[in-house]
């Protein structure tokens, strides 16, 4: 059955996140919305700053607040709404049903404490665990993640560990009870190719085996083209594209979908030449009334400046927030 | 870590001979005569045989050596005798440090004034400690809270106001305005039942309280930065992602990492309480070392300034071991060998 046609475990709508800052208030997400169904594989891109880790973070309000503020929208999970949920009934959540994996391996474990217990204290806090059960199943999650001599390693610092290692012990953690949902922040950026490779594998495997639907944010395109089910992509705190990967890949309906993938050298098209999306990324601070790609968009007209398009439909599963029909060269004509 | 231990403690050996050294050129150095505060009608031959008695008169090198016989071997010897009752050797011959001006024997001053100064000192130190753990962390929290601003406030001026001002002024309130406490601390006084208990108390409470609030001030603020600092690291966004209460992030996350700085600026701050010691019993008429210290000076009673020091130097070296010590135990990344 196709992932996209499965009951929907996840279901964000109009996410607006912000974060006060001295320089004024940074619009971080705005309007987001989008599904997640079960066991699904969905890529999150776009450049840094485009709000792919602050719309997943306010999912489960890891951003810091103050200064961030989840100003509206909704996050259906399970029947419940996340973002409104109590302090206790959210905990219940993090790491138990929706588990983390960040970007840097290096920071994001405990220095002074061992990999086994930092395993280990969501399975005590979660499911009950005493110290040996939860330290039994903590070496059956690092063998899961591939690393060698487990036992062992269940008493080394991080600092003891290569990054690849950590990072294995990071999805480790994320993994301990069996999430339903499991986000993943850029989790190979900071790793080498190889051992990209390795992590990528891990994960994939593991999303069989445990049906647990998958967020993957990246500004990777190649990883997410070989991924993932569905993919997002991200601009200015906003979705711009929404489409399953095939059709996302073969015919792009945003310009800065088509700036990427015209960014990235293929192998089929020896000596093309590469092109690149001039200008910079939207400055967010001030909420966007036009569409925040105009200024960069080589087919930006009247109306783009004057209001932000919102996700039309534009094929089948397939939305782009564009005024501007690529294909037929017109104006996108919406009921 | 024993073997470290033991590697430390054999190279602080060479580095407090050479502190001893250090010590004796400066007094030998400073002016000053131990026969200055005798009265006038003593005459200047007298004078001469008194100097003369003391080996005041002897090569810098024969007193400081005599001065380091004394001290390294005399005296350990004759503690050892005194704890087990036993007599090594010539115990009768054996010289003592002794007290230029008193003519008793220094360690056994040294004693006897030592359990006021620990009172006090170790009771501000730990107190001191035990306000501004909680206070800074608390405050980091908390940032910008009212909590927050309030301890603030009242660091910077605990900080920015020497204990020689705030003794004083604790005095005047709490003594002479509302009567509170006794202005000077009896060291005679004994605890023999709760009323007794009551009176320690009291007269212990202006000196600690000064003495703990200069400690605490300086030590608040930076446990407030290291819990700051450390609330915006990566791993504390781990944590809360795996479900943890506050509390718990709090307190085995981010709390031992915090520590760590915290307790360099700990063993940093111990010879300043020395410092701060002399000063405070100065104040409230302490019978402790500080005085002993203070008084030693005024009389240029040499030997007494010196053994006094030594022991300050010896006990700064002592708790920088301790430092590094609780180092390796707060961070794993710190081994020893």
């Amino acid at each position: 059955m196709n992932v996209t046609q499965r009951e929907p475990v996840l279901e964000v709508k109009e996410l607006r996140t912000q974060f006060d800052t001295q320089d004024g208030i940074v619009h971080a997400v705005n309007g987001v919305s989008f599904t997640l169904n079960k066991g699904e594989f969905l890529g999150v891109v776009g450049e840094s700053g485009s709000g792919k880790s602050v719309t997943m973070m306010s999912l489960l309000r890891l951003i810091p607040m103050p200064p961030g503020e989840i100003v509206s929208g909704t996050a259906m999970f399970n029947g419940e709404d996340l973002l409104t949920l109590g302090e206790d009934a959210l905990r219940k959540v993090r790491g138990a049903k929706i588990g983390f994996i960040f970007q840097d391996p290096m920071t994001s474990l405990n220095p002074v404490l061992t990999v086994g217990f930092q395993i280990q204290e969501s399975l005590k806090i979660h499911q009950n665990m005493d110290d040996k059960q939860s330290r039994a199943r903590a070496q059956e999650l690092l063998e899961m993640v591939g690393i060698p001599a487990a036992a062992d390693r269940l008493d080394n610092f991080p600092f003891e560990l290569s990054g690849g290692m950590r990072q294995r012990a990071m999805i480790a953690v994320a993994l301990a009870c069996n999430p339903e949902i499991l986000i993943a922040d850029e989790p190979t950026t900071a790793l080498d190719v190889t051992i990209q490779a390795q992590i990528i594998e891990i994960i994939t495997d593991l999303r069989d085996q445990l049906d647990s639907a998958v967020i993957w944010i990246t500004h990777d395109l190649g990883v997410v083209a070989g991924l993932a089910d569905r993919v997002l992509v991200m601009y200015g705190g906003q979705i711009v594209e929404e489409a399953i990967v095939n059709d996302l890949y073969a015919d792009p309906q945003h310009p800065y979908t088509k700036g990427l993938l015209g960014s990235i050298p293929r192998l089929d098209q020896k000596g093309a030449e590469l092109t690149n999306i001039k200008g910079q990324p939207p400055n967010l601070y001030s909420f966007p009334e036009s569409c925040s790609f105009a200024p960069r968009c080589p087919y930006a007209y009247e109306r783009c400046w004057n209001e932000n398009p919102p996700l039309l439909n534009v094929g089948e599963s397939h939305f782009a927030s564009c005024w501007w029909d690529i294909e037929n060269n017109r104006p996108r004509y919406v009921s | 870590m024993g073997q470290y231990i033991i590697r430390r403690t054999l190279i602080a050996i060479p580095t407090l001979v050479v502190i001893s050294f250090v010590i004796f050129i400066i007094l030998d150095l400073a002016p000053g005569d131990p026969t200055a505060s005798l009265p006038l009608t003593v005459p200047p031959e007298v004078r001469e045989r008194i100097r003369e008695t003391l080996g005041f008169n002897d090569p810098f090198l024969i007193r400081w050596f005599k001065w380091m016989s004394q001290m390294f071997i005399a005296e350990p010897l004759n503690a050892t005798e005194q704890v087990f009752n036993v007599s090594l050797g010539d115990s009768e011959e054996r010289l003592r440090i002794l007290s230029w001006s008193s003519r008793a024997p220094v360690i056994d001053t040294i004693l006897e004034r030592l359990p006021q100064t620990i009172w006090v000192l170790g009771t501000a130190f730990i107190l001191g400690v035990l306000i501004a753990i909680p206070v800074g962390v608390i405050s980091a929290y908390k940032q910008y809270s009212a909590f927050d601003n309030v301890g603030t406030f009242v660091s910077m001026a605990g900080y920015s106001m020497p204990v020689f001002f705030t003794g004083v002024l604790a005095i005047v309130i709490f003594s002479v305005w509302l009567d509170w406490f006794p202005s000077f601390y009896d060291t005679t006084h004994k605890v023999t039942d709760f009323d007794s208990f009551v009176f320690q108390l009291k007269q212990m409470a202006m000196p600690v309280g000064v003495l703990a609030l200069f400690n605490a001030a300086a030590l608040s603020r930076f446990t407030r930065s290291s819990v700051l600092d450390n609330l915006n690291e990566d791993y504390v966004r781990t944590a809360r992602s795996k479900g943890l209460r506050e509390n718990r992030v709090l307190l085995r996350h981010v709390l031992r990492n915090s520590l760590i700085p915290v307790v360099t600026l700990i063993a940093l701050q111990i010879p300043g309480i020395f410092a701060g010691a002399i000063i405070t019993e100065t104040i409230f008429r302490i019978n402790g070392l500080g005085k002993y210290l203070i008084d030693s000076i005024l009389a240029a009673d040499i030997p007494a300034v010196q053994t006094l020091t030594f022991i300050f130097a010896a006990l700064t070296v002592f708790f920088n071991l301790i430092a590094d010590v609780t180092y390796g135990l707060l961070d794993p990344r710190i081994r020893y060998d």
